[in-house]
């Protein structure tokens, strides 16, 4: 992972007493609310319901023993003891006093920890895949190339006020686990023909009110143009980008305004005129950079040591979690462990301190230090010995933290909702909680195969339920809580956005909803590897549409 | 409003012109876009300075013609929320050229005053006094800057190039792996 | 249940005028003493859209303590007690309807 330096510090350092003295001009009055909401919001300080919330970066879901222990102090002595972790690998603390805020940012700024950018009109935390750097898919670390790209745009005098907020994310496999399609800019490294590693751009992605997938504007950009490629498009958004309608403000709107040949051609015109620039990218610099990325020294090793394949045989419980939690490591003896953040009856995505310290503990013990966070809203080891995995699930299983519902129905993606969230339309997480009850059966849930079910309380859509294979979208009508049922949705390489099945149905519906649908999908597969969205690929919409609106 | 240049609140020296009110000739003025642009050959060629207020939402490089002969542009931030500004001016600097004054109006705000300073501006207008006043200390606040930037100081980039700590052997020879794997491929 | 800072201020029925407390947050109401309650039974309520407009405009002014301060509709029971008007306020007055994680 990365290692700050020096100046990395410092800035960090340096914004947390400009806060500090922003947060005291507001609480004397010289600050308006209206002046100094965009300057909170720029440290990723919301107001919600009932509290602020703070939303801390965890720069392309990376996170060190060290910082989640911090993260777990934050919890404790500034929240109610527990964290959120989020659908853009950042975490959110829900019951933060904006008169402690500036003590909690020095303490996070302590472990290079910030809010900077985590909200605002600027370039949100550059996400990239959980299984960055341990992949036996990608062609190198992405993580890198986001972090080249994260020092770039922090605190960009041109880029803070944009129309809206732009987000990027950074893959580096065919097989896409960072919904990169969903980006406001998504950079895919892959080989051209001459073997050489390049960025395939991709703009205008995003959901909400009006969802669009991201196109390519550029199918190979020679690494060392991306800051100017990069800035290119910011400044053609920047410049042209609607700001009469927060609505219609996103680049992706841009984009379909325009057409995506008219877009990227201003943006080449852009890019032609400061490519050769200072921002072309030095190898020195880009190795600058690369050099503070730490990687474990690990030990020569051999796959599948006698005594894992024994300790599968002996404990079933032990051997299920082995099967779903568990990945494939580049590296021979190693192994990338998920710790499911959906326990039965628990609220997608949180842990509490004690979880977080323990989590850093088995991270310095059995993972070198280093913890991912996923947006799909759970942790990851990604650096865990074979050998070690039998002890490590004994450990999690005392936690709470194996549950062997990793991409299962009962591994929901949900926003807060309505019970934290003033944007809310509805409630999501008691809505998320009912489905899993309904799904709790492990075989059952196994048997269903990878099945993603995304909850979104209103139509900011920070659940993704565009792209769930079930999405539900919470609706308000009449004072009531209705939900949207969408099916046939993707976030991976074959990005789709899901159609709405019908009418929206009440809150005491839902979970029977779903049910419906899953009954539909077990009768329609045609062998019981063929995944849900194969099936809706397959079928369409229509027989699902009969079974759930038949009897109501 | 108080105009801040080189740090200090400043007279302005320019008369703002408005609409179709008559152009003086012996006093520095700022003229509307469109004013400017309907006169363009003989305006330029007035004996004292001359400086355009440009809109927000128009190319930059409508103007380029008459930069040179321009003493300066000034730019609006109709809400500091709008950000359009912020790449004319480094278009006018780093694009065009544009060597004279370039100048931030409309909603300037403290708390942006490092961005308009970053971006090229070197006068802002001011809305508040206490802010003005403030300046120093506003643009005090950070010594570091990740991008390479108009006011001079150093990047990162930059400062890291020049002051190359000494590295152990594995790191030393991680950046050199980094550093060839990256120029291969480029 | 969408964001009543919108509104455009009519009474159909009692109401209360909320807002979130400057330095922390908190859930507040406002009383016609100038004060601001964290509880709803302490709230001023009123059916006078007069009297609302007043609280309204005294809380909007009062800028160092609360925040984005609007009308919130309360239900009055049988026994005078005043509860939230919509699901929203319930989880504004009473906090969210799951159990938060346990923090043993």
């Amino acid at each position: 992972m990365y290692l700050y330096d020096e100046l990395d510090r410092t800035l960090v350092a340096e914004r947390v007493g400009e806060f500090r003295d922003q947060v005291a001009r507001r609480l004397s009055g010289e600050l308006t609310e209206d002046e100094f909401k965009p300057l909170r919001l720029m440290n990723g300080v919301y107001l919600q319901l009932h509290a602020y919330m703070l939303r801390i970066s965890i720069p392309y879901g990376t996170l060190s023993s060290e910082q989640l222990r911090m993260l777990a102090h934050v919890a404790r002595r500034y929240d109610r003891g527990y964290g959120h972790f989020t659908t853009r690998q950042n975490i959110q603390f829900h019951w933060i006093k904006l008169e402690e805020l500036p003590e909690a940012m020095a303490d996070l700024a302590s472990v290079g920890m910030h809010g900077m950018q985590t909200s605002g009109n600027n370039v949100r935390n550059i996400t990239t895949d959980q299984w960055a750097g341990v992949a036996t898919d990608e062609i190198e670390d992405p993580r890198v190339w986001a972090e080249v790209i994260r020092q770039h745009v922090t605190l960009h005098p041109e880029f803070s006020f944009m129309p809206r907020k732009f987000k990027i994310a950074v893959g580096a496999s065919a097989h896409d686990r960072a919904a990169l399609r969903i980006h406001d800019m998504a950079l895919r490294l892959h080989r051209n023909g001459a073997g050489e590693a390049g960025f395939e751009v991709m703009v205008g992605g995003g959901l909400g009110r009006t969802p669009f997938l991201a196109k390519t504007i550029k199918p190979f950009l020679p690494q060392r143009d991306v800051l100017s490629y990069v800035e290119a498009v910011l400044r053609t958004y920047n410049q042209f980008g609607r700001r009469d309608n927060a609505w219609k403000a996103r680049i992706k709107i841009l984009v379909h305004d325009l057409g995506v040949e008219a877009f990227a051609k201003e943006v080449e015109a852009e890019w032609q005129s400061m490519k050769d620039g200072a921002l072309a990218l030095d190898p020195a610099v880009f190795a600058e950079i690369a050099a503070r990325f730490r990687y474990p020294a690990y030990e020569r090793l051999e796959d599948g040591p006698p005594a894992l394949a024994q300790a599968r045989r002996a404990d079933r419980r032990f051997d299920s979690w082995m099967g779903n939690a568990v990945a494939n490591h580049k590296v021979p003896g190693y192994a990338i462990v998920t710790l499911s953040l959906k326990p039965q009856g628990g609220t997608p995505g949180d842990a509490t301190a004690e979880q977080m310290h323990a989590i850093a503990d088995l991270a310095e013990r059995y993972s070198h230090g280093e913890i991912r966070v996923g947006h799909e809203q759970n942790l990851v080891l990604p650096h865990v010995a074979q050998r070690d995995l039998a002890a490590l699930w004994r450990a999690l299983d005392g936690l709470g933290l194996a549950t062997p519902n990793v991409g299962l129905v009962s591994d929901i993606i949900a926003c807060p909702g309505l019970d934290y969230c003033s944007l809310a339309n509805t409630r999501s997480i008691p809505v998320a909680q009912e489905i899993a009850s309904r799904f709790r059966n492990l075989d059952v849930a196994r048997d269903l195969g990878r099945l993603h079910i995304n909850i979104s309380g209103c139509i900011n859509a920070c659940g993704h339920h565009h792209v769930g294979h079930i999405g539900i979208l919470g609706v308000e009508k009449n004072d009531e809580e209705f939900y949207q049922i969408t099916i046939g949705g993707r976030a991976d390489e074959d990005a789709r956005l899901g159609a709405l099945i019908g009418p929206a149905v009440r809150y005491a519906e839902v979970a029977d909803v779903v049910e419906d649908i899953v009954a539909a999908y077990l009768e329609l597969r045609e062998r019981p590897q063929e995944t849900f969205p194969q099936v809706v690929q397959r079928t369409g919409i229509e027989p699902f549409k009969e079974r759930v609106y038949a009897a109501r | 409003m108080p105009l801040v240049k080189r740090g200090r609140i400043v007279a302005d020296p320019y008369v703002r012109v408005v609409d179709d009110a008559p152009v003086a000739d012996d006093v520095a003025v700022i003229l509307p876009a469109a004013r400017f642009l309907a006169d363009a050959a003989e305006l330029a060629q007035r004996a004292t300075p001359t400086g355009v207020l440009w809109p927000n939402d128009r190319r930059v490089a409508d103007l380029a013609p008459w930069l040179d002969r321009l003493a300066l542009v000034a730019l609006a931030f109709p809400s500091f929320r709008d950000g359009r500004a912020y790449s004319q001016a480094r278009q006018l600097r780093e694009r065009y050229g544009f060597g004279g004054e370039l100048r931030a109006t409309g909603d300037v705000l403290r708390d942006q005053f490092l961005f308009f300073i970053r971006a090229g501006f070197d006068s802002l207008e001011v809305r508040k006094d206490a802010d003005a006043a403030a300046f120093a200390e506003a643009v005090g606040r950070y010594s570091v800057f990740y991008q390479p930037s108009a006011d001079g100081r150093a990047s990162t980039a930059r400062q890291r190039l020049l002051s190359r700590p000494e590295r152990n052997t594995a790191e030393t020879a991680q950046a050199a792996r980094s550093a060839a794997a990256f120029a291969d491929s480029n | 249940m969408t964001s009543p800072l919108q509104q455009k201020l009519k009474i159909t029925g009692p109401v209360v005028v909320t807002a979130n407390r400057l330095s922390d947050g908190a859930v507040v109401y406002r009383r016609v003493d100038g004060d601001w309650a964290t509880a709803l039974a302490d709230a001023t309520v009123t059916t006078s859209a007069a009297v609302a407009q007043e609280l309204l405009a005294a809380a909007k002014s009062d800028r160092l303590r609360a925040v984005d301060p609007y009308v919130a509709p309360v239900k009055v029971a049988a026994d005078g007690r005043v509860h939230p008007g919509n699901l929203r306020e319930s989880i504004r007055s009473a906090g969210p309807t799951i159990e938060l994680p346990a923090t043993g």
